[in-house]
C-alpha cells in the first residue's frame, strides 16, 4: 500500500527525515518497500523572471522572451501563454527536465526562434488544474532558486509491504498511529472533524426516505447509510485528486473519489448507491439465494452462490457485499440523490465471493483482513460531510446504523513474567504498559505481575496474551532484545541414517565422474505415453495438479526417467553430447482420492554419450551396457552390498527399455531396481538421438540391505596358486549361470579362493553358435603354501563339471 | 685350479662390462657372487683340493671377490649416469589421462553446509512429505481456510484438501505430534508454489528448524540465528531482526543480513536497501501448540525456516534461480 508523508501529516507532526521515517515503520512491521520523493520531477524547474516579453515574428499566438533563471545570461524561451509579462515569476522547466506525461524539456526552434526552455502551468507541474496559462508564482523570488524550494514542495510516497495481519494499517489514520508510537511525545492522531456542516442539513430525516433491514446479521453484524440530496456530480477539487493520485488511485468524480478518499483515510470501505435507482428506498442485507446473476459496475456479469452476502434493495440485488457494486445502482453523471454504505461484512464470506467471482478490490481487500467494527459510522460522517461540501449536496437529518450484533471487545489478562519468559527481556509492568499505550491499548496495571489489557476495536489481530507480546516486542525494537543461548543438556544424537546414506550414494557415484542433477517433480502429463507404459502399469497412476504451471508440469513423476531424459536432452542442445548424471528423489503414485499419495525414494542415473573421447592415449569410445553395469557393481561394492545379481529382463514389464537389454538388480529375493539400455522408440518420444543407459533403484530397498556392522577379515599369510580354465560352450548360454555353478562348486572346496572371467570370445576360428570362455581360479590355504599337488584333483574336478553342465567342451590346442 | 680362477675371472669381468643396466648387473652380481654363485661354488669346493694348494686358493678367490664387488659397482655407477645423461626424457606437458570426479548440485552442498551447523548445534534432521494434507500444510499452522495469509503462498493442489507443501513448516506439528518436548530439529526439503520467472520457481528447497522447551526465548531465537549466520557467511556479517508476520508464529520476525555484495552500501542484489532478507522466524504461536497438544503454560518455542536457493545463489553469486534446476552439466560441475 502507497502512502503520502505529507498526507500522513494531516494527522500526526513528525519532522523526521523521510530515510528515518521509513526506517522505523520498517522495524515496527510496517515494511517500507520502496521511499519515492514525488516532487523529484521537478528537479530541473527553477522560478524564472520574466525580463522582456516579444511577438513572435512567425506565430500569432507566441511570444518570445527573455528570462532570468539565475544564470549570467537571460535565456530565450517561446511561450504561448496569454498571461505572460515582464516583470512576473514563473516556473521554468530548463532543458534536461522530465515534467510529468513524460515530457521531455529539450532546447530547440520554435517556429524559428531559439527556445532554451519552457515557462510551465500548474497544470504541466501538476501543481493544481489550472491550464490557462503559465503559473503566476506573486510575489517576489530568488530568480533561478528550485521550485520545490521556492514553493516548500515536498512530499515522500512510501510504498508499504503490509503483512495481512494488520489492516488497521491500510489506512492513512492507522499509519499515522504506528508513527504516533516512534515520535518523541507519544502523541496520538488528531482525527478529522466529522461534525455535519451547519446550514447543509434538512428537516426530512433520512428514516423517511431509506429503510435497512439485514437478514444475514452473521454475514452483516453492521450496516450504516447516510443520505444526500441535490448532489451535483462534477470533478473533485485539485486537493482531492491530488491526494488520490499520490497513492496511485485515479479520480473519476466527486462522489466515488471521496468514498475513496474516506476508505483510504479511515480504513472502512464505502460505496455510494444512486438513490434514485433503489427500488422503494429499501436495502436488503441477504445471501443470494435463488439469484442467479449480477452484473458489476465494470459490467462483468457473475454466476451467484446462494451463500454470497448480496446487498439488494426492494426488488433485486445491487451490490456484491464488500465487494463491487452492481451496474443497476452505479453513481453516473445525473445523479443526484446519493445513498452512502459504511458496512462491517463477515470477512470470510467477502473472501469467498471475492474469490469465487475472481474480483479483487480495494474494499475486498480490507473486509478479508477484518476492518474496525466501530468505525462505520465515524467514515460515514466523514463522507457525508465531504459530500455536502464538494458536492454542493444538502444531508437527510440523522442517519441509519443497523447493528443487530454488537461487537464485545474482551480485555486480555497479561502476566509481565510470562511475557518477559518469551521475549528474553526484563520489563517492568509501566514499561509494558507504557508501549501498548503508545498505539492506544487500554492498559489497567493491577500490580507488577498483572496487567489488565484493552484491545482497541481497530486492532482484530490482537486476541491473545501472546499478540501483546508481539506488540510489546516490536515496540521495544527486535534489535533491543538481547542475545541468548538456550540451555540444553548435552546428549549425543545419532545421524539419521537415510540422511547418512544419501551423503555415502552422493560421495560413491560423484566418484564414479556422476554429476547430481536435481529435476522437477513435476513431468508432462504426456510422460506415460511416452515411456510406452502398459494399460496398467503402476506408474500410469500419476497425481494430477489440478493447477498445473503448464502441460510440461502438470502431474507429479512416478518414476525418475522422463525427468532424466529431458536432463539428457537439454545437456545434448547445448553441444554436450557425453553426459553422466544421477538424482536422489522421490516418485509419487496415487491412492486413493483424497489421500496422500505414496513417495517412494529413489536413486536413478542416466549415461549417454562417449566412455572415452578421441585423445593421444585413447580412441572415441561410446558407453554401452557394460560401462553402466561395472559403474552400479562398483556402487554396490562401495556400499558393501554383496551378492548382488544381475537377471535379464524377459517380459514387458519394463517397456522402456531395449528388449534384452536390461536386467533387474536384486539381492537374494529383494529387488533392488533395474538397468538397462533405453528403447529406441522411448528416446524418439523424448526427442533423443543418441543411445542412453540408465539405472532406477528403491532407495529404502539399498537402505534395507546395507550390512549392520563390518568385521575386519584377516589377509593370507600364504601364497597362492591360479590355475584358468577356457571352455567352448553354446552361445546361450550365460556367463552369469556358470559363474554361479562354478561357486556352487567353490563353495564345497575350501582352497577355492577367487573366480573370475578374464575372456570372453566369440566367432572365427571357432564356430558358428559357439562362444570360449576362461576363468581365473585361484587357490590358497589358510594353513601352508599349496604345492601342485594339493590342488591338481579340485581342478580336474572343477574342469569335469563344466564340461558336464554346460556341455562344454576343451579348446584344441 | 689357478687357471680356473683365471678363466672365471676373465667371464665375469666381460659380462659386467657387457651389462648395459642395473637388472642385467644384479644378475651377474648374482651368477657369481650369489649364494648358488660360481665364486662361492669355487670357494666351497677348496676343501676338496690338495692341501698345499688350499691357502693360495682360498686366497686368490677372495681377492677376485673384492675385484668382482669392486667391478660392479663401478659398472653401477657407469650405468646410472648414463640415465643422467639421457636429457631426451618425456614430455611432462602432454595432458595426463585424465580422472574426472562428479558433482554434487549446489542445492546439496548448501543443504549440507546448513544441515552441518544445525547438526553441530545439537539438531535432528526430520524429514515429511512433499505432497501434504490441508490440514499439515495450512489449519494445524494456524492457516484456517479463507485466511487472507493464504494468499502469501500460492498453492499446487492435487484435490480439495491434498497439496504440494508450500513450504517445510509442516513438519512442525509433524514432529510434535510424534514427540514430546525437549524438541530441536531441522527439515530440509523441497516445497512448491504456483510460481515461475526469474526469481521463482514452481520447486525449491527449504529448511525448517524448531526447538521447543521450558523457558525459550525470543532471545534464544536471536541467539541460534546469529550462529547460524555467522557461521554460514562469516563472525562479520551484521543481522537485524525485524517484525513480520507468520501465523504460526507470535511475535514473528525476519532475519536481514547486512547485503553480502555491497556489504550495505546499496546495491541491485539488495534494492539499494543494504539488507537481503534471508530467514523467516518466530516463537510458536500457541494455537500451534494446542493443535498437538503441547501445554502452552509450560512450553514456548521458536521456528524459522529459510530458502535454499536464495542462500546459493548469494553464496556463488547465481542471478537466476532457474539455473538450479536446468542442470546443464557446464553449470553443474562448477560446484
Amino acid at each position: 500500500m502507497k502512502v503520502s508523508l505529507s498526507w500522513l501529516k494531516s494527522y500526526i507532526s513528525v519532522d523526521l527525515e523521510p530515510s528515518i521515517i521509513s526506517e522505523k515503520l520498517t522495524m515496527a512491521g510496517l515494511e517500507v518497500e520502496v521511499a519515492e520523493e514525488k516532487y523529484d520531477y521537478l528537479t530541473h524547474v527553477v522560478v524564472a523572471k520574466v525580463l522582456d516579453v516579444n511577438r513572435h515574428p512567425n506565430a500569432e499566438k507566441l511570444s518570445v522572451c527573455k528570462v532570468d533563471v539565475g544564470r549570467d545570461q537571460a535565456l530565450q524561451i517561446v511561450c504561448g501563454a496569454p498571461n505572460v509579462r515582464n516583470g512576473m515569476f514563473s516556473p521554468c522547466a530548463l532543458e534536461g527536465a522530465v515534467l510529468p506525461g513524460d515530457l521531455k524539456i529539450k532546447a530547440g526552434k520554435l517556429r524559428g526562434e531559439i527556445s532554451q526552455g519552457m515557462l510551465c502551468s500548474a497544470s504541466e507541474l501538476r501543481l493544481d488544474s489550472d491550464a490557462s496559462g503559465i503559473m503566476d508564482l506573486e510575489g517576489e523570488y530568488e530568480a533561478g532558486t528550485p521550485l520545490a524550494q521556492a514553493l516548500k514542495l515536498a512530499d515522500t510516497i512510501f510504498e508499504i509491504n503490509l503483512t495481512p495481519n494488520r489492516p488497521d494499517c491500510l489506512s492513512m489514520i492507522g499509519v499515522a498511529r504506528e508513527m504516533g508510537a516512534f515520535t518523541d511525545s507519544g502523541q496520538k492522531v488528531k482525527l478529522p472533524l466529522l461534525s455535519f456542516p451547519e446550514g447543509k442539513i434538512e428537516k426530512e430525516s433520512i428514516h423517511t426516505h431509506a429503510q435497512v433491514e439485514i437478514l444475514a446479521p452473521d454475514l452483516c453484524p453492521r450496516y450504516s447509510a447516510g443520505l444526500l440530496f441535490d448532489v451535483k456530480i462534477k470533478p473533485s477539487p485539485f486537493w482531492l485528486k491530488e491526494r488520490l493520485e499520490a497513492i496511485g488511485l485515479t479520480p473519476i468524480n466527486n462522489v466515488v473519489d471521496i468514498t475513496n478518499f474516506v476508505m483510504m483515510e479511515m480504513g472502512q470501505p464505502l460505496h455510494a448507491f444512486d438513490f434514485d435507482r433503489v427500488a422503494k428506498g429499501k436495502i436488503i442485507v441477504r445471501r443470494a439465494g435463488s439469484d442467479a446473476e449480477f452484473t458489476t459496475l465494470d459490467s462483468k456479469t457473475h454466476t451467484l452462490q446462494p451463500d454470497m452476502l448480496m446487498i439488494c434493495d426492494g426488488e433485486r440485488p445491487v451490490a456484491l457485499a464488500g465487494v463491487m457494486g452492481g451496474e443497476n445502482s452505479e453513481i453516473t453523471d445525473t445523479t443526484t440523490r446519493v445513498l452512502i454504505e459504511s458496512a462491517y461484512f463477515n470477512p470470510v464470506s467477502v473472501r469467498k465471493t471475492a474469490k469465487i467471482t475472481g474480483i479483487a478490490t480495494d474494499a475486498s481487500h480490507r473486509f478479508e483482513r477484518g476492518i474496525d467494527p466501530d468505525g462505520t459510522v465515524n467514515a460515514l460522517k466523514r463522507a457525508v460531510s465531504l459530500m455536502a461540501e464538494l458536492c454542493d449536496a444538502t444531508i437527510a437529518q440523522g442517519y441509519i446504523d443497523a447493528y443487530p450484533e454488537k461487537f464485545v471487545s474482551t480485555d486480555i489478562e497479561l502476566s509481565t513474567t510470562a511475557l518477559n519468559t518469551r521475549l528474553g527481556t526484563d520489563l517492568d509492568a509501566d514499561a509494558i504498559k507504557r508501549i501498548l499505550e503508545s498505539v492506544e491499548f487500554q492498559v489497567e496495571k493491577k500490580n507488577e505481575e498483572r496487567l489488565i489489557v484493552g484491545v482497541p476495536s481497530f486492532r482484530v489481530d490482537v486476541t491473545r496474551p501472546e499478540d501483546l507480546s508481539e506488540e510489546v516486542a516490536r515496540l521495544w525494537g527486535y534489535n533491543n532484545i538481547q542475545t541468548s543461548y538456550p540451555l540444553v543438556p548435552a546428549e549425543g544424537r545419532p545421524l539419521s541414517p537415510k540422511v547418512g546414506l544419501r551423503k555415502k550414494i552422493r560421495q560413491i557415484l560423484t566418484g564414479f565422474s556422476l554429476s547430481e542433477a536435481i529435476n522437477y517433480n513435476f513431468i508432462h502429463e504426456n510422460s506415460c505415453d511416452r515411456l510406452n507404459l502398459a494399460e496398467k502399469d503402476k506408474k500410469r497412476n500419476v497425481e494430477t495438479i489440478l493447477n498445473p504451471i503448464s502441460d510440461q508440469m502438470s502431474v507429479l513423476r512416478s518414476s525418475m526417467i522422463p525427468g532424466l531424459l529431458e536432463t539428457m536432452k537439454k545437456n545434448n542442445s547445448q553441444q554436450t553430447p557425453s553426459v553422466r548424471i544421477f538424482e536422489i528423489g522421490k516418485i509419487f503414485h496415487a491412492t486413493q482420492k483424497g489421500v496422500l499419495p505414496e513417495e517412494n525414494e529413489m536413486v536413478a542415473g542416466l549415461l549417454t554419450g562417449n566412455r572415452s573421447e578421441q585423445t593421444w592415449y585413447s580412441k572415441k569410445a561410446e558407453i554401452d551396457f557394460f560401462d553402466l553395469k561395472g559403474l552400479i557393481e562398483g556402487f554396490f561394492e562401495a556400499l558393501m552390498i554383496r551378492d548382488v545379481k544381475f537377471e535379464r529382463i524377459e517380459d514387458q514389464s519394463f517397456p522402456y527399455y531395449q528388449k534384452g537389454y536390461a536386467a533387474f538388480v536384486k539381492s537374494g529375493d529383494v529387488l533392488i531396481g533395474t538397468l538397462g539400455k533405453m528403447d529406441a522408440r522411448v528416446l524418439k518420444n523424448f526427442g533423443l538421438k543418441q543411445d542412453a543407459f540408465v539405472f532406477d533403484f528403491s532407495f529404502t530397498a539399498i537402505q534395507d540391505l546395507l550390512p549392520g556392522s563390518i568385521t575386519a577379515r584377516l589377509l593370507p599369510k600364504f601364497p597362492s596358486i591360479s590355475r584358468d580354465i577356457t571352455i567352448i560352450v553354446n552361445s546361450a548360454v550365460a556367463v552369469g549361470s556358470v559363474l554361479k555353478q562354478m561357486s556352487a562348486f567353490s563353495v564345497r572346496e575350501p582352497l577355492i579362493e577367487h573366480i573370475s572371467l578374464f575372456d570372453a570370445f566369440e566367432g572365427p576360428p571357432l564356430s558358428e553358435g559357439k562362444k570360449s570362455l576362461s576363468f581365473r581360479i585361484i587357490y590358497r590355504s589358510g594353513e601352508k603354501t599349496l604345492k601342485e599337488k594339493n590342488i591338481q584333483k579340485i581342478h580336474e574336478a572343477l574342469s569335469k563339471m563344466l564340461l558336464n553342465e554346460f556341455d562344454a567342451y576343451l579348446p584344441e590346442l | 685350479m689357478q687357471n680356473t680362477i683365471v678363466g672365471i675371472e676373465r667371464e665375469a669381468l666381460e659380462n659386467i662390462e657387457q651389462a648395459c643396466d642395473s637388472v642385467a648387473l644384479e644378475q651377474i652380481s648374482i651368477k657369481y657372487l650369489g649364494r648358488k654363485g660360481v665364486l662361492t661354488g669355487f670357494l666351497r669346493n677348496i676343501a676338496t683340493l690338495p692341501e698345499d694348494e688350499r691357502p693360495d686358493a682360498g686366497k686368490n678367490a677372495n681377492l677376485l671377490k673384492l675385484k668382482l664387488e669392486k667391478a660392479i659397482q663401478e659398472r653401477q655407477l657407469k650405468i646410472e649416469a648414463e640415465i643422467d645423461r639421457d636429457f631426451r626424457g618425456i614430455d611432462v606437458t602432454l595432458p595426463g589421462r585424465f580422472a574426472r570426479r562428479g558433482s554434487l548440485h549446489p542445492i546439496t552442498q548448501v543443504a549440507g553446509e546448513i544441515s552441518d551447523i544445525f547438526l553441530r548445534l545439537g539438531f535432528d534432521i526430520a524429514e515429511s512429505p512433499e505432497v501434504e494434507t490441508d490440514y499439515y500444510n495450512f489449519e494445524a499452522l494456524n492457516i484456517p481456510k479463507y485466511h487472507p495469509a493464504r494468499d502469501m503462498q500460492d498453492t499446487f493442489y492435487v484435490s480439495d484438501n491434498i497439496v504440494l507443501r508450500t513450504h517445510t513448516s509442516p513438519s512442525q506439528p509433524r514432529v510434535m505430534e510424534k514427540a514430546k518436548p525437549p524438541v530441536r530439529i531441522i527439515s530440509p526439503g523441497k516445497v512448491f508454489r504456483c510460481d515461475s520467472d526469474i526469481t521463482h520457481t514452481p520447486m525449491f528447497h527449504q529448511v525448517e528448524g524448531l526447538m521447543v522447551d521450558k523457558n525459550i526465548s525470543f532471545g534464544d531465537l536471536k541467539g541460534i540465528l546469529t550462529t547460524f549466520v555467522h557461521q554460514f557467511f562469516d563472525t562479520q556479517t551484521a543481522l537485524r531482526f525485524r517484525p513480520s508476520f507468520f501465523p504460526f508464529t507470535e511475535p514473528s520476525a525476519e532475519v536481514d543480513i547486512c547485503c553480502v555484495m555491497c556489504r550495505g552500501t546499496g546495491c541491485r542484489v539488495c534494492s539499494k536497501t543494504g539488507w537481503l532478507e534471508v530467514l523467516g522466524s518466530g516463537m510458536v504461536h500457541p494455537a500451534v501448540f494446542e493443535n498437538v497438544g503441547y501445554d502452552t503454560n509450560q512450553y514456548t518455542g521458536f521456528a524459522f525456516g529459510m530458502g535454499i536457493e536464495r542462500l546459493a545463489m548469494l553464496k556463488y553469486g547465481i542471478d537466476d534461480i532457474r539455473k538450479f534446476f536446468e542442470n546443464d552439466i557446464r553449470f553443474l560441475r562448477q560446484f
